[in-house]
């Protein structure tokens, strides 16, 4: 039992109380990487009701099950045809090198998705190799330009960020590399601050018309997705909808950033879970579903996640932090001439370890994931890379049509919410599920 | 904001239709996607580099995203993003333009003869945006590279954020003229309400007096270069540190 002179504060604990004497000595907010690090209700919270006498279940083994997903079909002339419901969300050139981007766009192309451009502007290197492009209309229209919005498969206007909803985005100085510098317009060095509203649009209103003008440049060939940071998820989703979107992504708060204030990552937007079936219950109440589609991202990792988001009435997922961590984010080594070399002493020297960073803010990623540096990003050779992510999201799929093959569903596509149950109460309001062994959705049906 | 005298076409004069080799469009006909798909694909195989529309009545997206050495003249005015993402074309607007008009252009040159609304030539990276009368809230925002010439006066936050290129505002300015501005430059001939955050007055050299002689000729416009103030970023934000607060 700990004694009186040895308790532990609940309101100031340690952590608080290092924060408070961070925030005295320098008068300066943290900033960091990933996303919120805090237990929210997630799809951990749901479980499969798998077949047995009341459904039946397809051979795991011998029986086809179908991942196959059409994003953008309700007006682009060209849809997005994609061979699984797996997808890579924007992420930057700027917080990630040219290298990574290359292995991204790779890896997408030999599993048949889709990659996503991010602040900054498109690289030759994931055009390139990417056979399906999503191209981010930012605020800050860094490195925007017509000639890359004619050869992108989609453009994606980006509104918000799970992990920053009604924030702009930061660059410390240490990544504006002179690459990174010309393709933002911007002064080798300085801290870049994007802005958080559009340019030349103020409102759902202007939505409409700046969408016609996207569909006008481009002869309403390419797909118009719209990404929303997950907040009043339900209204948003909706004007989005009368906008005119194709697709509607929308960012859970477990979703990752190169750099954010950590009061923003921590403490602003709603969870996945319950931003999915805001954005669910927004479609049905339109009769959109199928006409619009949903992408949901924010701390997806396995397949059953996907399974989970597809059951709960996604369309498809995008995954960002769990595709770093595929590349070598957070491992202890990394590969150099097919030998894993330690990181170790580099995570301490920036006062962390493998399994706890989040210092993509710094440039100085252990692993060459998250840098600029020309001597770091070296660590990631954009094969070794495209290879382990291609194992990731194959293992991902694979989980999916496990589950959904026990579900006795021949299309990943036919997951319905009748599939899950949920393990706690705050789940099972959030996400409109049933509470395991009953019948009860908080605020929906009487206990 | 100050009033400058009325540009000259404010009041459109649709274009006489007898001009072969001319090409014309009139929008209270003809599809809005017809014209734009025309200037798209065909106009420069066509060899129809000279384009009039007639009537556009307030449509959005007109010659938006052209990439060929085009010469259109809209004759009326404008709703939304005209002449959005211009590269290369030339567009006359003989009329008034609405919000975004030449936004994000990346060469050629936009001339609207009347006055502009919103964001005009918002996150533009080349060319030149020429405006007669006076342009709305946050014209030349988030700037990047193009020229802008302004013949009356600017509303408030123009040049927010503007990270590269020239703007000339030969009448006034409203508040918070150049927040936030990186290397964007604005020379500014009548009054200032306020500047931004960052944003500071600084003498007029040698090479600033050239620009704006070059920049008003380009426009058409006559006043003495030696008339106007030079506001650029004082560079204070460009680390991120503890006494800027607010400005974050």
């Amino acid at each position: 039992m700990t004694t009186l002179a040895l308790e532990e504060s609940a309101g100031f604990d340690r952590h608080t109380i290092e924060y408070i004497q961070r925030a005295a000595a320098s008068g300066l907010y943290e900033i960091r990487g990933l996303g919120a690090k805090r237990r929210v209700p997630g799809f951990d919270d749901l479980l499969f009701l798998a077949a047995s006498l009341s459904r039946y279940p397809l051979e795991g083994y011998r029986e086809r099950c179908s991942t196959k997903t059409v994003l953008g079909t309700r007006y682009a002339s060209r849809p997005i045809e994609l061979a699984i419901p797996i997808t890579i969300a924007g992420m930057s050139f700027g917080a990630l090198s040219a290298r990574v981007k290359e292995a991204l766009g790779r890896a997408a192309t030999e599993l048949g998705t889709s990659t996503t451009t991010g602040d900054g502007g498109m690289t030759s290197e994931e055009r390139n190799s990417s056979k399906t492009l999503v191209y981010q209309c930012l605020p800050s229209r860094y490195g925007f330009n017509p000639d890359d919005v004619r050869r992108a498969d989609a453009i994606e206007i980006v509104i918000g960020q799970g992990a920053k909803p009604g924030g702009g985005g930061m660059l410390l100085g240490q990544k504006v590399n002179p690459r990174v510098a010309r393709m933002r317009t911007l002064p080798e060095g300085v801290d870049q601050r994007s802005a958080s509203r559009h340019p030349d649009w103020t409102g759902p209103d202007d939505l409409v018309i700046k969408i016609k003008e996207l569909r006008e440049i481009t002869d309403w060939q390419k797909p118009i997705y719209v990404k929303v940071g997950a907040t009043r998820v339900f209204n948003d989703v909706k004007l989005a909808v009368h906008a005119g979107a194709d697709v509607i992504v929308v960012d859970g708060m477990q979703g990752g950033t190169a750099a954010t204030q950590t009061v923003f990552i921590e403490h602003v937007g709603i969870p996945t879970l319950a931003a999915l079936r805001q954005a669910v219950d927004a479609l049905d109440d339109l009769n959109m579903r199928g006409v619009v589609q949903l992408v949901i991202s924010g701390g997806i990792r396995s397949g059953a996640d996907v399974a989970k988001a597809l059951a709960m009435g996604a369309d498809a997922v995008a995954i960002g932090q769990g595709v770093l961590v595929a590349l070598g984010c957070n491992s202890d080594t990394y590969v150099s001439k097919d030998r894993h070399i330690s990181a170790v002493e580099d995570y301490a020297k920036l006062g962390t370890a493998p399994g706890f960073c989040h210092h993509c803010h710094t440039g100085r990623c252990p692993v060459g994931v998250t840098t600029q540096d020309p001597e770091l990003e070296l660590r990631l050779d954009p094969m070794v890379g495209a290879k382990r992510l291609k194992n990731y999201l194959k293992t991902v799929n694979m989980e999916l049509t496990t589950i959904a093959r026990a579900c006795g569903k021949q299309v990943v596509h036919h997951l319905e919410k009748e599939d899950l149950v949920a393990l706690t109460v705050e789940a099972a309001a959030m996400a409109g599920i049933p509470l395991a062994g009953t019948s009860w959705i908080p605020g929906r049906t009487a206990l | 904001m100050a009033n400058m005298t009325a540009p000259e076409a404010v009041k459109p004069k649709p274009v006489a239709t007898e001009r072969p080799p001319a090409k014309l469009f009139d929008l209270a006909r003809d599809k809005l996607r017809d014209l734009n798909l025309f200037l798209h694909t065909r106009a420069a195989l066509e060899g129809a580099p000279h384009i009039h529309v007639n009537n556009p009545d307030g449509a959005h997206s007109v010659a938006c995203g052209l990439n060929a050495n085009l010469d259109v003249h809209i004759h009326g005015h404008v709703g939304y993003y005209a002449a959005g993402m211009n590269q290369l074309a030339s567009v006359t607007i003989h009329g008034n333009a609405g919000p975004g008009v030449a936004e994000n252009m990346m060469s050629g040159r936009v001339h609207v003869k009347g006055f502009a609304s919103t964001a005009a030539g918002a996150s533009a990276h080349g060319g030149l945006l020429v405006i007669d009368g006076d342009a709305s809230l946050r014209c030349g925002i988030s700037l990047k590279g193009a020229d802008i010439v302004v013949g009356g006066s600017v509303g408030s936050f123009s040049a927010f954020m503007a990270q590269a290129g020239r703007i000339v505002i030969c009448g006034n300015a409203e508040d918070a003229l150049g927040d936030s501005l990186y290397e964007a430059v604005i020379y500014v001939r009548g009054e200032v309400r306020s500047l931004g955050a960052d944003a500071r007055f600084e003498p007029m050299n040698e090479t600033d007096v050239a620009a704006v002689s070059m920049l008003l000729d380009r426009a058409g416009l006559t006043h003495s270069p030696k008339e106007f103030r030079r506001v650029a970023s004082a560079k204070s934000l460009y680390h991120w540190h503890a006494d800027a607060d607010q400005e974050y």
